[in-house]
């Protein structure tokens, strides 16, 4: 807590970290956006001469579009939370910024356009980062104190437990691929609840083990060096166990339900400080995911696809009709990102269209594999870890429990999924059906992860407040600071 | 909370490491293998992104690259006479892949070969699009259409060869029933695979995508003579075109039997090697061969070529000559039957060989590969394979071959004011000699000045005509000569 960090650090008032007096950053914000801003329309231009020959048309509407979602982000987090982590908007605004670029280059691909499914995906996903950054608004606006949450405790869990369930509704849920995690609402397209109970469930996670953490961390019993739990306190992880190995057996999906248990271990890890969580979690999953792989033959393709993604290109090609999907996506992500080497191909003139469906979507990185080489996907990937860097900061500049566990618990299955995603399209782990966030096309996954980054700038604005008001919530006594005077 | 918040710090920072670290080894160590692999379509759009070099005969192309749209792939292969050069060209589809000269000279048609490296940096800086090289052939325009109109004629399978027997230069290499590569040279579902699928060997038995010239081996029948009694010449066995053999008449092959027969009543009993030749006896040179023995055959049939593949580039099957064959089978083996067998290309190497005075070229068919800028980038020299006979015997066996066109069964080759040297064959085949007969003829032709400018094999297997209307002097003869005619008047 930010007690113990007062006493280690002689230089407080230089840092970030719960410092009276820190400065607001806003005018930094403002700077590193007009770059966030600025980088995706020349990419944008960059497509267009590679395509077109030509300066594209929508070029204008394009960074006024982008430029008008950045600016109104600006001035709401300026008014509503000023002192909110400056880094984190613009990192969101660039990623997705250059995601609509690329997912306006794959829209030029003359072999997408000739599929069936084909629909503009770049408009739409404009649209939807609009109602993301409106939702980041909205979230700035109305919540002025994240442990206002606090109070839904319980409520969020029933929430996202509905949400998961969603999808398995007879009518409503939607099969893509194998992966039962979309649901289908008449009239607007399709929706992947997940995303959204991701938030929900994290919320949950920390209003509950924020009360429960002491009974938690201290009850326990010494064996073979670690601290295990009573038998009775491991109640909660069993139940959350349970519910992801639902999610896999019945939506078959291993990231979600990797995702749900990751966030929940790292949670129980911060709240109780016990390591003995980690290993039970560990032992769990893996005897989790192993168990339902035994049986669960969409899991075993996938897991075959990724030790031999050119036997299942293979296998695609053949045909071969044995009840399974095969997909030929795997190997063909992995030729884009060889394809395109150290530098790329450049914007615009690589051939990732062979991926066909969910290029934009799941596969977007490969895009960026082959068209900006090793060094636009490094690019990308350490922008991820700096968004996961400010949001562990985040944390640890938090002065309540609530705050703290909330933003671990954001950051961490923010970063979980990047891992998912980023390692299932490059080889490095089993492919699974999620999106890469900000960057991949996708309604649910963009306006969630506006969300989440507005209660993470939320959170950080508290954390970075000089003059934090006192605590109106009784839980968060214990917590109060040692306030350097 | 902050140390476990803090090692939860360093597992994300792990995570983003693992990520960078998998991406710097599929984007950097394994690039160049995930790029190159043959099923990454990338390969094949590569190879039809700019237009694609010619196959050149005579100086003038016999492809083509025209700009195509529908697919990813921008340019698509075209052919002039495609039926006629198919066994020299292969073919290059974007949807099946290439052959033969197509595939092998990929790197400089596509303008990728690492030959071109240099100028394709400075048409990269000058901002000129890559362009594909050219690969010149050895081919005679005039040799391969009469060539190919023949076999066409004729309207059975079968096939030609012809080479400079001074260089091994191939002059034509004609194969039919032949087909149009253009016809499948795109990727559309409807057209080309219709086509492709209707040249297939289960879907048709004719089989014409066989390059017959080099890839099919036919029993050579009588035209192997000519490799016996170079064997007889070259072991001391007979020294004279004149001199009398020891053949009794009938001849009873050793440890059996059974006589060995000739066709018809002809004048065999002691004949001299050129009597033998003229008329085809059977018992002369079945004699040779028993008496030579297996052995010696082998070698000389080695020495011609036999047993090897030939690398033209295109690959030439291996003609067969048996070991380990007791005298009456090599007695079989030496008059061109049992289990004697010789691509078109072999027999044209053997005549080739007597007409070059003994010396065996190497039969090429690549002139000379070029930069898309018309530059040499290299250049085949010819190159001498072996030397199977001394120049006094090849030229003994010259006189009794032009015996054989001039007074013999050959006759259907005489060219008028050409010397022209050549023998016939007629090989059974099928169970009982049951299925029709291969008509065979091998020649060459000689200028004034007694150098020989084409030497010619032609083999037709023809399952229509009647047998004893098949015979290497009434159907392949008259082929022979329209080659060499062709390449004697393009000289002029």
């Amino acid at each position: 807590m930010s007690s113990t960090n007062t006493s280690n650090s002689p230089t407080h008032h230089t840092s970030t970290i719960g410092a009276i007096g820190a400065p607001s950053r806003r005018n930094t914000e403002l700077a590193l956006l007009a770059f966030a801003v600025v980088i995706p329309v020349f990419a944008y231009l960059n497509v267009g001469l590679a395509i077109n020959d030509e300066v594209p048309a929508g070029l204008l509407s394009y960074g006024l579009g982008l430029g008008l979602l950045a600016g109104v982000g600006h001035l709401v987090v300026r008014k509503f939370a000023p002192y909110a982590d400056p880094l984190m908007l613009p990192l969101a605004t660039l990623l997705n910024g250059i995601g609509l670029v690329v997912i306006w280059r794959l829209d030029q691909s003359k072999k997408l356009q000739a599929s069936q499914a084909f629909v503009e995906a770049a408009p739409r996903q404009l649209l939807y980062s609009a109602m993301g950054v409106a939702l980041l608004v909205a979230v700035l606006i109305f919540l002025k104190d994240h442990r206002v949450l606090q109070r839904y405790t319980y409520i969020s869990m029933a929430g996202a437990l509905f949400l998961l369930v969603l999808p398995l509704v007879p009518g409503l849920g939607a099969d893509v691929y194998g992966a039962k995690i979309w649901i289908k609402i008449p009239g607007l397209g399709t929706l992947q609840p997940g995303e959204f109970a991701k938030i929900a469930l994290a919320v949950f996670f920390a209003g509950y083990l924020m009360v429960k953490r002491d009974a938690l961390a201290l009850a326990s019993r010494r064996f073979m060096g670690l601290y295990l739990p009573r038998g009775r306190d491991l109640g909660p992880i069993l139940v959350v166990w349970v519910m992801s190995i639902l999610i896999l057996v019945f939506e078959t999906d291993l990231g979600t339900s990797l995702l749900f248990f990751g966030m929940f271990v790292i949670m129980l890890y911060v709240a109780t400080e016990r390591t003995s969580w980690i290993v039970f979690g560990l032992l769990m999953s893996a005897v989790g995911a192993v168990g339902v792989a035994s049986f669960e033959p969409h899991i075993q393709t996938r897991v075959q696809a990724w030790l031999d993604p050119l036997h299942e290109f293979e296998l695609s090609r053949a045909g071969v009709q044995d009840g399974i999907v095969h997909s030929e996506q795997a190997m063909q992500a992995l030729w884009a990102f060889g394809s395109g080497g150290t530098l790329g191909t450049g914007l615009g003139q690589g051939n990732s269209d062979l991926i066909g469906f969910a290029a934009n979507s799941d596969f977007i990185l490969a895009t960026f594999g082959e068209e900006l080489g090793l060094a636009g996907v490094m690019a990308i990937l350490l922008l991820y870890g700096l968004i996961i860097e400010r949001g562990v900061r985040t944390s640890l500049a938090a002065r309540d429990p609530f705050g703290k566990l909330l933003a671990i618990g954001l950051s961490g299955a923010f970063g979980l999924q990047v891992f998912v995603v980023a390692g299932g399209v490059m080889g490095l782990i089993p492919l699974t059906g999620m999106t890469l966030p900000f960057v991949a096309y996708g309604g649910s996954s963009v306006i969630a992860n506006w969300a989440l980054i507005g209660i993470l700038l939320r959170i950080s604005d508290t954390a970075r407040r000089p003059a934090p008001a006192p605590a109106s919530n009784p839980d968060a006594e214990m917590t109060q600071v040692v306030r350097p005077s | 909370m902050n140390k476990p918040l803090r090692r939860i710090a360093i597992f994300c920072g792990l995570l983003v490491l693992a990520l960078l670290i998998r991406d710097n080894w599929i984007q950097y160590v394994q690039a160049d293998e995930l790029r190159t692999n043959k099923n990454n379509r990338r390969v094949t759009i590569e190879r039809y992104a700019s237009p694609r070099g010619n196959i050149i005969v005579d100086g003038k192309p016999i492809t083509g690259s025209k700009e195509t749209s529908g697919s990813d792939f921008k340019f698509k292969r075209t052919y002039k006479d495609g039926a006629m050069w198919a066994p020299v060209t292969g073919y290059a589809s974007q949807a099946f892949g290439a052959t033969q000269l197509e595939n092998i000279e990929d790197g400089i048609l596509t303008g990728n070969d690492d030959r071109l490296f240099f100028r394709n940096t400075l048409d990269m800086l000058t901002g000129k699009k890559q362009e594909g090289g050219n690969v010149v052939t050895t081919l005679s325009g005039a040799a391969q259409k009469a060539a190919y109109d023949g076999l066409k004629k004729q309207g059975g399978k079968g096939a030609v060869v012809a080479l400079e027997p001074s260089t091994g230069k191939i002059l034509a290499l004609s194969s039919y029933p032949s087909y149009d590569p253009s016809s499948f040279a795109g990727n559309s579902t409807t057209t080309d695979t219709k086509a492709w699928q209707k040249l297939e060997k289960k879907n048709n038995p004719d089989d014409p995508t066989l390059n017959r010239a080099l890839r099919e081996t036919y029993p050579p029948g009588s035209t192997f003579k000519v490799l016996t009694a170079a064997a007889a010449l070259e072991d001391g066995l007979y020294t004279e075109a004149d001199q009398k053999t020891t053949t009794p008449l009938p001849w009873t092959m050793p440890g059996t039997t059974t006589p060995l027969k000739n066709e018809g009543n002809i004048p065999c009993k002691n004949a001299t090697l050129r009597v033998a030749l003229q008329y085809s006896c059977n018992t002369v040179f079945g004699k040779i061969g028993s008496d030579l023995g297996n052995e010696k055959m082998l070698a000389m049939a080695k020495k011609f070529g036999f047993t090897e593949e030939q690398f033209t580039p295109v690959r030439a099957n291996a003609s067969v000559f048996s070991d380990g064959m007791n005298p009456s089978e090599t007695a079989l083996s030496s008059i061109g039957q049992f289990n004697t067998a010789s691509t078109p290309l072999q027999m044209a190497m053997v005549a080739s060989a007597v007409a070059n005075d003994g010396k065996l070229m190497k039969p090429y068919m690549v002139d000379e590969l070029q930069s898309p800028g018309l530059d040499p980038i290299e250049k085949t020299e010819p190159e001498e394979l072996s030397q199977p006979m001394s120049p006094e015997n090849a030229q003994i066996l010259q006189s009794m071959m032009e015996t054989v066109v001039e007074e013999g069964t050959g006759s259907n080759a005489k060219i008028q004011g050409v010397k022209v040297g050549g023998k016939t064959g007629t090989a059974q085949h099928g169970v009982d000699n049951s299925e029709n007969p291969y008509a065979w003829f091998i020649s060459y032709a000689k200028d004034n000045d007694g150098g020989a400018p084409v030497a010619v094999a032609v083999v037709i297997e023809d399952d229509k005509a009647v047998r004893d209307d098949i015979s290497g002097g009434g159907l392949a003869a008259p082929i022979a000569r329209n080659v060499m005619e062709a390449v004697i008047n393009s000289k002029k």
